[in-house]
């Protein structure tokens, strides 16, 4: 069980979910709940992986991704959004059309090989003694573009006028509304960001973490648990970022659980009956609910929490007290 | 060109009309499937000769229409736990967990077991009845809990609770309850077998090969008391004021808390009888696969049904019929697909229950009149 | 440009929602510099036609003219842009952002980057030119509601606006504050504004109106008439369509026994901010006991620690009983009817029907409960009793709530209520936003329970409906009693006095430090 390997997966790993948690972040703090999450991140993972095998560029693959991801979650904001459909069904339906979609598209794809996102080292940063081999030596290019991408979301977020206006459109959309500020327009545009990062999530796992297709497998439940992150995160894109490391790091770390004959001294249940491993398994899970409860009685506590018009359809003229 | 009329999208005044609902619904599936016929098309398949197929396999013979209402029987149970539900607002995605669960707990009878092995069937079975739905129930109590006292939303812990689900039961169907290794425990007992209309072959000749069992009754059973629960019980009343409205509720006095935690009890109980039923009328055994996601297409049965228990019935035989045909059918994501197309197309359509489209005519500026805005 | 005395001319103003026709040719102007009153009752169209003016409606025909020139507003950046600024009647304030942050909102500056230390000074010149003083790096929910009033008002100076709609601006004020805005806004149109003032409020009409534009039903019933030589009496006239009667018939009873005791309650509101400070009093059969005040001074949660919806302490009996910190069922089982503040989010369920509606009380008990199941068949008979005795307009009792309008639903909430014979009735600000023929049913209905020997609590902002249904008036400031004045010896100052903070006790002594000092002069 080495500290240094178990981080470093879980720096990759936690890519995966950063993305498609901070992404949810974008379309929440506007407003609109996304359900879907899980289905564009394995329509994107699809979408990624055969269009890298077939023109052999990975770019394009990860933009097709991020196009599939996107396209899908415009089909959730109209219905949300122009015809005030139920926020919670239709994201389930589109899990549903996603998964499905990406199923049926997806017919044949097991075991081929596409070009994957490569990996590499940057120079100097990865010569710093442990921060080094963690952080920057050996990362699929996502991951270091995830480390910028955080601290810009935040920023976006939290200190710039357009995310001023992101902000309100989730807290009050009507007094958005009166100041000129396009409602609707906005929560397109955050919904939109919100799926190509679920998207580019999916291309994460299948173009270059966990490369492959794997079928329903690929992502195995990811997308749900970045959904719980966002609520945990208390729609920061800092503490999504801390959250979803966390939950990589500690994937790795039951993984590694499972191997070795001791453990701190005594013998490893795990390595007499690997069938205990399927409660190792269960850690995801139970840790989001957890994650879920320390979540929602701080925004309890806090009085802070959800943006206020979050779930709730806008309708002009409507004197929602 | 300038058209000599324009499209409006009002906001419905009067009543809903009583047919349009099921009209929308009806509507939304036949879409869905022109969609799926297309896309099959575009990928190189034949709907026609698929929807051929599906005819035959799912209401051709006898034994079809028998394999289809096996299909429908856990998806009516399990449509009416989302319904019971939903209608409170509380979105029991974990309906799969709960079937596992209930069908976990129900084995127990046999597995442990609860009472010696050559009881009257009357009792194994009544016992895995009451079991399965125990443990459905206690699979609802935790997110109920959570949700009523903390506020978690439940529709992520339901979720959680069905991966730990599957992993809890592939646990002692891998190590201790295996059967010679396998991922499955040894069959059941014939008197843990629900009555199937196969065991009555000596007697009625056409009955042989039918594989319809009991649970059917059960499911009915379930349907009338689901309905009598939400439509005519004081309960029911509740259920419905505090889906509707959950600040009036506790202003008319209603403890909140408790009905969360007992609706969600509920729901995962008509969940976990579902297990129940498809163990012991179905496959007999405990295995790791026993849903082809029974309880993800339970959501979807439960809104196109519009939570009418009495639909619930009607499009969980639709449903099995799917099934029924999606394992016959290439590409096999092709019934999932199907199902997201016609809740996406159920959801979309509701919006005509809220907004009527009105034709105006544009009149010519009259001679000093100003002109339209 | 042609030179035009009007800044803002609306001609043959068409306005169709949906089963409503809210303006119907209507004409409407403003001059340079004056403060135009437009004036009716709740629903006359008064908004709606101030709304299509900020931009936030189209009208179905007519035009607008800002300065002699048409314009055509497609958004509410439109009529900014041309120098149109709407202070709202429920506020456009996002709570968890500071003042400068919300006065920034949907302006093109800053580019990106917000520099928000910068904007903060800007925003504190602005007060300083128009005397509207709060903290820029506050956050609105920090704010009273005054102060939120204050933003609300910056936002438009500060994007230049010169023609100011203010849509009902004193609801929320206590009478020295409105005082205070008056003087606000003679300060603007000295600078050069313009301002149309909608109010439903004849006092303050006449008070600081230079002209008045009437509307009734969606018609305009006096156009632009000089307020000079209108009393309020022809004013109400042309609001109604008929002579007002603005005096109830309250006959003089006894009260009874005790049924309402709240002894030195405290208790908390939302943000954890002490709301009920030491509060006592008492109601007794057969009296209704106002409380007045400005909102948010604690009067919904002293409904609620009664209802039973809030925790408290401190002690509250019902014909004796301890009834504090028990939850709602509680107060109900003790005989106590609530008419809360909102009818539509708290008092009934919006798509459940009229006859759904009416058993949220009575579906316990026998006779519309039978054992475990309810009786539906005698729930519809009697709903269908009561829509006839209480005079409810709908197409049937399987209408649903939500179709209803403001006085419709209303009535059902209160046939609800007193179909439950209670002890003691907490109404919560009962007449809000109905017209006047609703408020005159409601009202009458109060009455009706105060003969009966119902104990009533009545919490409302309108003084002039305290005192002619009251017996006793007590005032409530930032959680505590001020004073208790019996209805007919009340006097408007002081209850404006009590209202903003000075209790009863100091103002009768300065009364007699002021009367002795007279005398001695």
């Amino acid at each position: 069980m080495n500290l240094e390997i178990i981080l470093h997966a879980g720096l990759a790993t936690g890519t995966i979910l950063l993305f498609a948690a901070i992404g949810e972040v974008f379309a929440e703090r506007a407003g609109v709940l996304n359900l879907g999450v899980e289905g564009m991140m394995l329509l994107g993972a699809m979408a990624g992986f055969s269009t890298s095998l077939s023109t052999g560029n990975v770019w394009l693959g990860l933009l097709a991704a991020i196009i599939a991801g996107g396209i899908l979650s415009l089909a959730h904001g109209l219905v949300t959004i122009h015809f005030q459909a139920d926020q919670v069904v239709s994201g389930l339906s589109l899990t549903f059309l996603g998964t499905g979609l990406a199923l049926v598209l997806g017919e044949g794809l097991t075991g081929k090989n596409p070009p994957l996102v490569p990996s590499l080292d940057i120079p100097g940063l990865s010569a710093i003694p442990f921060v080094g081999p963690v952080f920057f030596t050996d990362h699929s290019l996502l991951v270091y573009v995830g480390y910028l991408f955080v601290p810009l979301a935040w920023y976006y977020i939290f200190h710039t006028r357009p995310g001023l206006h992101l902000r309100a459109v989730g807290e009050k959309p009507d007094a958005a509304d009166t100041m000129g500020v396009s409602v609707y327009g906005l929560r397109y545009l955050y919904v939109f960001v919100g799926g190509c990062l679920a998207g580019l999530a999916g291309a994460t796992i299948s173009l270059s973490v966990s490369p492959g297709w794997y079928s329903v497998q690929t992502t195995s439940g990811q997308g749900w648990i970045a959904v719980g992150l966002v609520i945990f995160a208390q729609w920061d894109p800092l503490r999504a970022a801390l959250g979803a490391y966390l939950f990589g790091a500690l994937r790795r770390g039951i993984l590694d659980l499972q191997g070795p004959a001791t453990l701190l001294g005594m013998t490893n249940p795990l390595y007499i009956n690997s069938n205990y491993g399927f409660f190792l398994q269960m850690t995801p899970y139970v840790l989001t609910i957890i994650a879920l409860v320390i979540g929602s009685r701080q925004a309890a506590r806090k009085r802070l929490g959800a943006p206020a018009a979050l779930g709730l359809p806008y309708i002009r003229g409507e004197r929602g007290l | 060109m300038k058209l000599p009329f324009t499209i409006l999208f009002e906001k419905r005044m009067e009543d809903v009309p009583k047919w349009l609902p099921a009209a929308t619904s009806i509507g939304s599936v036949l879409i869905a499937f022109l969609i799926s016929g297309i896309i099959l098309k575009l990928i190189g398949g034949q709907p026609l000769r698929v929807a051929g197929f599906f005819f035959d396999a799912t209401f051709g013979s006898w034994a079809a229409i028998s394999d289809t209402l096996v299909k429908a029987t856990p998806l009516i149970m399990v449509g009416l736990a989302c319904t019971v539900a939903f209608k409170m607002k509380l979105w029991n995605i974990g309906a799969e967990g709960q079937f596992y669960i209930g069908a976990f707990a129900a084995s127990l009878v046999v597995l442990i077991p609860m009472v010696p092995l050559d009881s009257p069937r009357i009792v194994i079975i009544g016992l895995m009845i009451i079991m399965g739905m125990i443990g459905g129930a206690v699979w609802g109590f935790i997110p109920g809990l959570l949700k009523g006292k903390f506020g978690v939303n439940e529709i992520i812990t339901t979720l959680m609770l069905n991966y730990i689900a599957i992993l809890w039961n592939n646990f002692w169907i891998f190590n201790k309850w295996s059967d010679a290794g396998f991922q499955m425990t040894p069959p059941f007992e014939k008197n843990a077998w629900l009555p199937r209309l196969a065991d009555y072959a000596r007697e009625f000749r056409a009955f042989s090969g039918i594989t319809l069992h009991l649970g059917v009754v059960i499911a009915l059973v379930a349907t009338v008391v689901v309905w009598w629960v939400l439509e005519r019980s004081r309960w029911g009343y509740e259920i419905k004021l505090t889906g509707d409205n959950k600040e009036a509720a506790r202003y008319a006095g209603i403890n909140i808390v408790r009905n969360v935690i007992l609706v969600m009890m509920f729901s995962g109980a008509l969940a976990g009888l579902a297990g129940m039923s498809e163990i012991s009328g179905v496959v007999h055994r405990l295995q790791e696969r026993i849903s082809p996601g029974y309880g993800f297409t339970g959501i979807i049965v439960a809104w196109l049904a519009k939570l009418n228990p009495f639909a619930v019935v009607l499009v969980s035989i639709l449903f099995g019929a799917l099934i029924v045909a999606g394992r016959e059918i290439q590409p096999s994501g092709l019934a999932q697909l199907l199902q997201g197309i016609i809740l996406f197309m159920v959801i979309s359509s509701d919006v005509l229950l809220r907004y009527k489209i009105r034709i105006i005519r544009l009149q010519s500026p009259a001679a000093g009149e100003v002109e339209v805005a | 440009m042609s030179e035009s005395p009007f800044a803002v001319e609306m001609n043959d103003i068409v306005i169709r929602f949906p089963g409503v026709l809210a303006n119907d040719h209507v004409n409407f102007t403003l001059r340079q510099g004056e403060i135009h009153a437009l004036l009716g009752e709740n629903g006359a169209g008064k908004s709606t036609l101030m709304n299509a003016l900020a931009g936030l409606y189209r009208p179905t025909m007519g035009t607008i003219k800002i300065n002699g020139e048409v314009v055509s507003f497609s958004s509410p950046k439109d009529a900014i842009a041309q120098g149109i600024g709407m202070v709202h009647q429920h506020f456009m304030l996002v709570p968890t952002q500071t003042v400068t942050e919300n006065i920034l909102l949907g302006l093109d500056e800053p580019r990106f980057l917000m520099r928000l230390k910068a904007y903060d000074q800007k925003v504190l010149a602005l007060q300083e030119q128009f005397g509207l003083r709060v903290d820029p790096t506050a956050k609105i929910w920090q704010l009273s509601v005054g102060e939120q009033q204050r933003v609300e008002i910056l936002k438009t100076l500060y994007r230049g606006a010169n023609i100011l709609i203010m849509d009902e601006p004193t609801a929320v004020l206590a009478p020295q504050e409105i005082d205070d805005l008056i003087e606000t806004m003679r300060s603007m149109v000295a600078q050069g504004k313009s301002i149309v003032f909608i109010s439903h409020k004849l006092h303050e009409v006449t008070a600081v109106a230079d002209r008045v534009t009437v509307l009734r039903k969606g018609r305009v019933t006096a156009e632009g008439v000089d307020i000079q030589g209108m009393t309020k009496r022809d004013l109400a006239q042309l609001m109604v369509g008929r002579d007002v009667v603005f005096s109830i018939d309250k006959k003089p009873q006894e009260p009874g026994d005790v049924v309402l005791s709240v002894k030195d309650v405290h208790a908390e509101n939302n943000k954890g901010v002490p709301a009920l400070r030491g509060v006592s009093l008492e109601v007794r059969q057969g009296e209704i006991l106002g409380i007045a005040g400005v909102s948010g001074n604690g009067q919904s949660e002293l409904a609620e620690v009664i209802t039973g919806m809030r925790p408290c302490q401190g002690s509250i009996l019902i014909n004796g009983e301890e009834v504090a910190n028990q939850p709602p069922i509680n107060s109900i089982r003790h005989g106590v009817a609530h008419v809360p503040e909102d009818r539509t989010h708290v008092g009934s369920a919006p798509n459940l029907s009229i006859t759904d509606n009416t058993i949220m009380k009575a579906y316990r008990e026998k006779p519309v409960a039978r054992g475990w199941s309810v009786d539906f068949t005698y729930a519809r008979e009697n709903a269908r009793k009561l829509k006839d005795a209480y005079d409810i307009l709908a197409p049937s009792v399987e209408t649903m709530a939500r179709k209803l309008s403001g006085g419709n639903l209303q009535k059902v909430i209160l046939a609800r209520e007193i179909s439950q014979e209670p002890r003691l009735m907490v109404a919560v600000q009962p007449t809000r936003g109905l017209d006047v023929g609703a408020i005159e049913a409601i009202q009458t209905l109060i009455l009706a329970q105060r003969e009966a020997g119902t104990a009533v609590l009545l919490v409302s902002e309108e003084l002039e409906e305290l005192l002619s249904l009251s017996d006793r008036i007590a005032v409530i400031y930032e959680g505590e009693i001020m004073g208790i004045v019996p209805a007919e010896e009340a006097d408007v100052e002081e209850l404006g006095l009590m209202m903003t903070g000075t209790r009863l006790a100091d103002i009768r002594k300065q009364k007699a430090t002021a009367d002795t000092g007279r005398i001695e002069a």
